[in-house]
């Protein structure tokens, strides 16, 4: 079953391969996945897709919860969340059918973002399955090359970030003895 | 504030020093040149093994006798891929230990320079978690999140990943006093509800049984377990991992569950009401098949890993925490409610009881004894009676294993080395290393297979150069012990590829190296054979010929239910 996972990292060399390594480890596809950064540039925020049986599901958030990096992680899947995908998509126009397309693309909230004598670019954004619809009917209007963004996603209610406090470590203190034997 | 100039080797030494690490197992190469010529003139102590992954065995065997961190060293490319059984080894036993590796200069990452391997890539999922540091002013911050990371919560290996340029760099040390790693979010203290629930439960049940783990070991938890135990008056097993965190000898503890655990032990966690689970992981050596097993019991669940709780086994009572702490507050929630609830089930509790010392006297642990021949159990039965319970005996992989499991006792934890969870062959030998250096005061048995021991042999030349007083008995069946007793059992007895033919001369190989070794054969030697080894000042080699065909009983078959043992050479009996 597709889970979607929101989670929030610290932006750091290695921190999205920890995390698609805790899916890849048990074999998981990941469907999609976006990762940008935050308000606060040390931070990203990644949304991913992934199919996982349901039985092992709460394993692997518990998992990636784990990492080091991860700040924290949360299932949406099922929890009130807005869920919006951006797609791209460049469609071959003939002179005759180059209204209908423009017509057809303002149904599905699609605005062009380039033309070109042959073809124009097509910007939607919307839920996965209303973007599908949209590609299937553009794909009856001619060839076309389609980029999706990966859901993203934001919780209805906003979850308070629990981070672990600094640990004072009082054996690295500054330590006459052990300076004197470095001297 | 150290304003003196150093190189980044040094500034690691200082980290390590200020870490109080004491010694440390490495092997050098090109790229740490820089950290070993620092080392020089160092006090820190670097001891030189014979192959990177048992560096990291010795740290391993450093840290499992004593808690503290251990630490190794590799060179980039072979030296760290060297590392990596014996980081995911580490892992997957919760044991602290930093490694640190040489990494090619920070101009030539990425350009398949002499001796480049992506170590951050590929010890990612070997390790707790992993650093590479790009400049000299980070080194502090992040050997020092390393120690702290590899020591708390759940222990396990860290990586610290170090091109050469940074060692060679000039800065200073700049002194760290706080770790700020906000997501790395520790649960130790235990929900106080769920604390007085699981004293609730435990005096609403008629069967409990204490099922506890290498959690009691890494949370200095031993004597909690034991009171908490006496305080219940729950029968108690250990784990592969947690033996000597009740003393063996102890009435409450009925020995190890699980694949060859004991009759006793497999039948009261199959009957069990409560199971009272403690820094374990419901691991399926000692659950057998998951749905068979403790069909009747409810659970409580303490680990430090909330990830472990829930995941082979649903908890009635998952508490997250310190094992050591919630078994404090447990204890107290117990007394609270004992004079209101304990009456209750005490004719259940004693009736318990009862059943439990009827399965411990049908079918006890005695070790088979010959007088033409050693039998294996034998030879750890004479490792037992040396020891008295205290000898720290480093164990590699195998029928041998087992049998030590079985057989011999400890009075405390941290005595029994294993390699647990990955079931390492070539563990026990460096593991007995590390823990010698770790505890010179110690009579440390390394209770290796023909097998294993023979994946170690470099390491002879690191006993002879420190002269370590370590004691190798080669239980030598000949055989890939426990590969072929699944061949007998579950192939036909088509013996494929186990014949261990060559065993070198231990006379020979051991004197090669300048110590003494000698094989025994007979039964009636084998005592004072052993016990001259013991009392040789420096290491010895005993090569001990055993019986070999034995094989390890009890014996739950794979995917089978652990109440379904195979108790002899003769039937499986059905319970
Ligand atoms: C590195 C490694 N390779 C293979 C195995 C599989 N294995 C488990 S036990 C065993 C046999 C060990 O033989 P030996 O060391 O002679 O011990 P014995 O079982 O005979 O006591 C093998 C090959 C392993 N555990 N580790
Ligand atoms: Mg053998």
């Amino acid at each position: 079953m597709l889970q979607l996972i929101s989670l929030l990292v610290e932006n750091k060399p290695g921190a999205l391969m920890r995390v698609t390594g805790v899916l890849s480890a048990r074999g998981y596809n990941i469907e999609s996945l976006t990762v940008a950064r935050t308000l606060d540039p040390e931070l990203s925020r990644m949304s991913i897709v992934v199919d996982i049986e349901s039985s092992q599901r709460a394993q692997v958030i518990k998992q990636i919860n784990k990492l080091v990096n991860v700040l924290q992680v949360t299932d949406l899947t099922e929890g009130s969340a807005v869920r919006r995908e951006l797609v791209l998509l460049w469609i071959g126009t003939t002179q005759e059918n180059r209204m209908a397309v423009l017509k057809e693309a303002e149904i599905f909230g699609a605005k062009a973002v380039d033309s070109a004598a042959d073809g124009y670019a097509l910007e939607a954004t919307g839920d996965p399955e209303k973007l599908d619809a949209f590609i299937r009917t553009m794909q009856r209007y001619g060839e076309i090359e389609v980029t999706r963004s990966g859901l993203v996603s934001v919780p209805l209610e906003a979850k308070k970030v629990k981070l672990a406090p600094p640990v004072h470590k009082e054996h690295l203190e500054m330590d006459q003895e052990v300076l004197k034997t470095t001297e | 504030m150290s304003t003196k100039l150093m190189t980044g080797a040094q500034v690691v030494l200082e980290c390590l020093l200020r870490e109080k690490v004491e010694c440390f197992f490495g092997y050098p190469g090109g790229v740490t040149l820089p950290l070993y010529d620092a080392l020089y003139d160092h006090p820190i102590r670097h001891i030189l093994v014979r192959h990177e992954q048992n560096a990291c065995f010795a740290a391993q065997g450093y840290a499992r006798a004593t808690g503290k961190v251990g630490v190794c060293c590799a060179t980039s490319g072979p030296g760290a891929t060297n590392l990596v059984t014996a980081l995911v080894d580490a892992l997957m036993d919760s044991i602290p230990v930093v490694a640190i590796t040489g990494q090619v200069s920070t101009k030539l990452i990425g350009s398949d320079a002499f001796q480049e391997a992506d170590t951050f890539g590929i010890t990612r999922s070997c390790t707790k978690h992993n650093f590479m540091v790009k400049k000299l002013a980070e080194l502090p911050q992040i050997i020092h999140e390393a120690f702290h990371l590899a020591a708390s919560g759940r222990p396990g290996p860290v990586l610290v990943d170090i091109p050469k340029d940074v060692f060679q760099a000039q800065g200073h040390y700049t002194p760290v006093s706080t770790i700020h790693l906000p997501g790395y979010r520790l649960n130790t203290e235990g929900h106080a509800g769920q604390i007085r629930r699981a004293a609730e439960m435990i005096w609403e049940s008629e069967r409990p049984i204490v099922y506890a783990g290498g959690g009691i070991v890494a949370a200095e938890a031993a004597n909690d377990l034991r009171q908490f135990v006496e305080l219940i008056d729950a029968p108690s097993v250990c784990t592969l991992m947690g033996l000597g965190s009740m003393p063996s000898t102890h009435p409450n503890f009925i020995s190890m569950p699980g694949m060859h655990g004991s009759y006793a032990a497999n039948m009261a966690m199959t009957e069990t009401d409560l199971i009272i689970a403690l820094g374990v992981r419901f691991d399926d050596r000692v659950t057998g098949r998951l749905a068979a097993f403790a069909p009747h019991a409810r659970v409580i669940h303490v680990d430090i890993d909330p990830a472990e709780i829930g995941k082979n086994r649903a908890a009635d009572i998952p508490i997250v925490g310190d094992v050591k702490k919630v078994l404090e507050r447990l204890q107290e929630a117990v007394v609270d409610l004992a004079p209101t609830m304990k009456a209750k089930n005490a004719t259940a509790r004693t009736a318990w009881w009862a059943q439990v010392k009827a399965w411990k006297e049908e079918h006890p642990l005695e070790p088979e004894m010959s007088t033409d021949e050693i039998k294996p159990q034998h030879l750890v039965a004479e490792i037992d009676r040396l020891s008295g319970g205290e000898a720290i005996v480093a164990s590699d992989v195998g029928q041998h294993q087992m049998w030590g499991a079985q057989f011999i006792r400890f009075n405390h934890p941290r005595l029994w080395l294993n390699s647990g969870g990955l079931g390492s062959m070539g563990f026990g030998l460096p593991a007995a290393i590390g823990a010698q250096f770790a505890r010179p005061d110690k009579l440390v048995f390394a209770l290796v297979g023909d097998g294993g021991f023979q994946m170690s042999i470099p390491e002879l030349a690191t006993i002879a150069n420190h002269a370590l007083p370590v004691k190798i008995i080669v239980m030598n069946n000949g055989y890939l012990g426990m590969v072929r007793q699944w061949q007998e059992l579950f192939y036909n007895n088509r013996l494929s590829s186990v014949q261990l033919d060559g065993f070198p001369d231990p006379e020979k190989l051991a004197g090669a190296y300048g110590f003494r070794g000698r094989t025994v054969e007979s039964p009636r030697e084998l005592r004072s054979v052993l016990e001259a080894a013991v009392k040789e000042p420096g290491p010895y080699l005993l090569n001990v010929r055993v019986t070999p065909f034995e094989n390890v009983y009890p014996m739950v078959p794979a995917g089978g239910a652990i109440n379904e043992m195979v108790l002899g050479p003769v039937q499986p009996v059905a319970v």
